[in-house]
């Protein structure tokens, strides 16, 4: 066998893990890392213009398509900016591999050039992270570390080599598979729990499925449908979740929480057994936990994570299991016991969902002269056909895509959902047009978001990603101007933002088209010239909005989930 | 509720900085931890002593048992146990005192370990309410410093934690 430096090792574990795409910067530390990848052809280097941004664009190849996503940054300030990145992808479970270089092992605790405690930094925000100071424990390093990223809840892993690692020598043997013990996630759920599961199901009279996140990140949105369909019971997907039960289907009630429907709120609220499926009854789903504690229900919980059960809401039944695996065991059993829950009780329960459905709480009024942020949104539902990759910032525009665009599939509706990290859009559609070149990519974004992370126009310019950007231009932060508006006052302190950029300028000087749209009937026909004359640029569609254009329905934070906040002037 | 949590985990650089980042990050309480590796090097063990309601210590074992390095967790308070601490005490040990404090330590079954002129250093070991009721029994002005392991504790009987070196050995707890 021959020897293999520790750089080569790294790029022939990637390689080992089929990796397609990489994404990073190089400095110092991942010189021979990056000498390693200029000697080969497999795997392709996305240089991107901040680290930050290859985080989240690894996180957004990740999420649009169950793969692991790879970074690859230098040491110190590399693996600083990588850090909001790796918060961003632990809070929504994506997983990911970064690997950080580091300075040399006789270095470290020296206060060197480019140092820091990177395993230290990251700890609090990874699933779990390595620091590797020998040579020859780096291949099965970076198998764990694919291992733990993508297994059981998934997450970001950190792995921290030393330069002098990667420039030593070993033998190259890379483990097929591999066993920890102190690592066992569990895949199947209790027998007996599903059992009891079944059961409640059957005898409810207002049942309710909640599915989140994890449906998706499981791939079980197939059985998720099924078993939905099965039941005939109404479904809510979470922001997280969006797509995992199709959107435009009748027992489809839209997203729950704080930005929720009507009709998805109270039926949360007022279900006598609540299915909870990869969610986590998060303080923007649910409202106020001891609010939602009040009401008598039945829950039951799915989920990979023992530790997301009973965590903020009591549970009734547990289980602990990957997602397909249990709603396939759900279906055996309804299907062996040739059981359905009593159409005529399903029936009243619908015509009550059906009256809180009449009240159509996402209508909006148009104006004349103004672009309305929601008409936007249901403009390019219309023209993508609802068939594109929607990335999103986060804000006001973030919760009009999600209220707006119907998502039929899973992994076509990427948004920083947990962490809420603005100027994740642009490198999440780099990630996700990547890895589906075939498809439309759209991000949705605000004028305040997009400048977080402006920079990697370039890199799309670079690498010939041709993204759409549809910027929500309201000259506000909008959710914070929202929040002062209703809870303080009125004092618009600091979420009005003076100078912005001429972003169609802006767009040009990066070699992209830019379009600024001011006019409602310019919509359309804006949308329809991107996304077919230029279905090979990136366009950056200005559109400039309503500025006074609220999000409703809204659950303020701390209030339960009922006591929604209707559009005030319909 | 107090309770006492014994944790297996790999005897790894930082496998102690993940415990103790978590109890921080969650803002669980703790009020001692003690940590050294068993007969088996690869291995550490830990033991915490917190408090919480039901809900809370439930989360913490499980947030325990998520962590990576950790191996086994058990609420070894939750069954019969056996907690002990040591505490190394140095007292000013003059004219009348020394035969006071010496009296003192004989009732608590304690050494004294080492002697100076003028000072005592008195070994100790005994449940933490013991050691704390020792630190009673003396008059405050005669301490001069003391320190504490921290628990650490055993369950009774057949109640043994220990890795059982095979695929399966991650407990978790499934609620009834």
């Amino acid at each position: 066998m021959t020897m293999m430096t520790g750089a080569e090792i790294v790029i022939r574990c990637l390689q080992e893990e089929k990796v397609e795409y990489v994404f990073g910067y190089p400095g110092g530390s991942v010189l021979h890392i990056y000498d390693a990848l200029f000697k080969q052809d497999q795997i392709k280097h996305i240089l991107v213009r901040h680290e930050q941004a290859a985080v989240h664009a690894a996180d957004g190849l990740a999420r649009s398509s169950h793969k692991v996503g790879v970074a690859l940054v230098t040491s110190g300030p590399g693996a600083t900016n990588a850090v909001t990145g790796i918060a961003t992808a632990y809070m929504d479970s994506v997983p990911l591999v970064v690997i950080s270089g580091q300075v040399p092992n006789a270095y470290i605790g020296q206060d060197a050039f480019q140092e820091c405690d990177t395993v230290g930094i990251t700890r609090p925000c990874v699933k779990h992270n390595f620091l590797v100071n020998d040579v020859h424990q780096l291949a099965v390093t970076m198998k764990k570390a694919f291992y733990i990223a993508n297994s059981g809840r998934p997450g970001p892993v950190v792995v921290d080599i030393p330069k002098d690692v990667t420039a030593a020598k070993c033998k190259f043997e890379y483990p097929e598979t591999i066993q920890m013990r102190s690592y066992n996630p569990v895949i199947k759920g209790h027998l007996g729990q599903i059992r009891k599961a079944v059961h409640l199901l059957l005898e409810a009279k207002r049942p309710m499925i909640y599915s989140g996140g994890g449906a998706i990140l499981s791939n079980g949105a197939e059985q998720l449908t099924r078993l939905t369909r099965r039941l005939g019971f109404p479904i809510t997907n979470t922001l997280m979740g969006l797509g995992a039960y199709p959107g435009t289907d009748r027992q489809f009630l839209g997203m729950p929480g704080m930005h929720g429907t009507v009709e998805a709120n109270l039926a949360m609220q007022h279900c006598d057994v609540l299915l909870a499926i990869g969610a986590r009854f998060d303080d923007r789903v649910i409202g106020n936990p001891d609010n939602f504690s009040s009401l008598p229900r039945k829950i039951i919980h799915v989920d990979i994570d023992p530790s997301s059960i009973s965590k903020r809401v009591k549970v009734d039944v547990p289980i602990v299991g990957n997602v397909p695996d249990v709603l396939e065991e759900m279906l055996r059993l309804l299907d062996a016991g040739n059981a359905s829950p009593d159409p005529e009780v399903l029936a009243a329960w619908w015509h009550e969902i059906e009256e809180w459905r009449a009240k159509q709480c996402m209508k909006y009024r148009m104006k004349k002269s103004i672009i309305m942020p929601q008409y936007v949104m249901e403009k390019l539902y219309e023209v993508t056909g609802g068939k594109a990759i929607v990335t999103s910032d986060v804000g006001q525009h973030q919760m009009w895509a999600a209220q707006y665009y119907k998502f039929d599939e899973p992994r076509r509706w990427l948004n920083s959902g947990g962490l809420g990290t603005m100027g994740v859009g642009l490198p999440y559609a780099m990630g996700a047009a990547l890895q589906h070149p075939e498809m439309q990519v759209a991000c949705v974004t605000g004028e305040g978001s997009i400048q977080m992370c402006i920079q990697e126009l370039s890199t799309a310019k670079q690498f010939r990603l041709p993204i759409k950007i549809i910027n929500l231009n309201n000259r506000y932060l909008g959710m914070v101007r929202q929040w002062q508006e209703m809870f303080y006052g009125s004092r618009y302190s600091e979420s009005y933002m003076d100078s912005l950029p001429d972003f169609v300028k802006l767009a040009e000087a990066y070699g992209h088209v830019g379009m600024r749209i001011e006019k409602p009937e310019d919509v359309e026909p804006a949308l329809r010239k991107a996304f077919i004359e230029h279905k090979d640029d990136l366009v950056f569609m200005d559109f400039i909005t309503d500025q006074k254009a609220n999000v409703f329905p809204m659950v303020a934070a701390g209030k339960g989930l009922a006591d929604m906040i209707l559009t005030e002037d319909l | 509720m107090r309770h006492i949590i014994s944790v297996l985990l790999e005897n790894e650089a930082g496998a102690l900085s993940r415990v103790a980042g978590l109890f921080s990050a969650r803002a669980y309480n703790i009020e001692t931890l003690t940590v050294a590796p068993t007969e088996d090097v690869s291995l550490s063990r830990l033991t915490i002593v917190t408090s919480g309601t039901d809900a809370v210590i439930e989360q913490i074992t499980k947030q325990l048992n998520k962590l990576i390095d950790v191996i086994k967790v058990v609420d070894l308070s939750e069954a019969a146990h056996i907690e002990r601490e040591l505490m190394l005490i140095k007292v000013r040990a003059t004219g009348k005192d020394r035969e006071e404090l010496k009296r003192l330590a004989d009732i608590f079954r304690g050494h004294i370990i080492d002697v100076t002129e003028s000072t005592y250093v008195v070994e100790l070991t005994a449940s933490g309410a013991k050691l704390d009721s020792f630190i009673q029994a003396i008059d405050a002005g005669l301490i001069l410093e003391t320190v504490r392991t921290g628990v650490c504790g055993i369950g009774r009987g057949e109640r043994i934690l220990k890795s059982l070196i095979r695929a399966n050995c991650r407990t978790v707890k499934e609620i009834p």
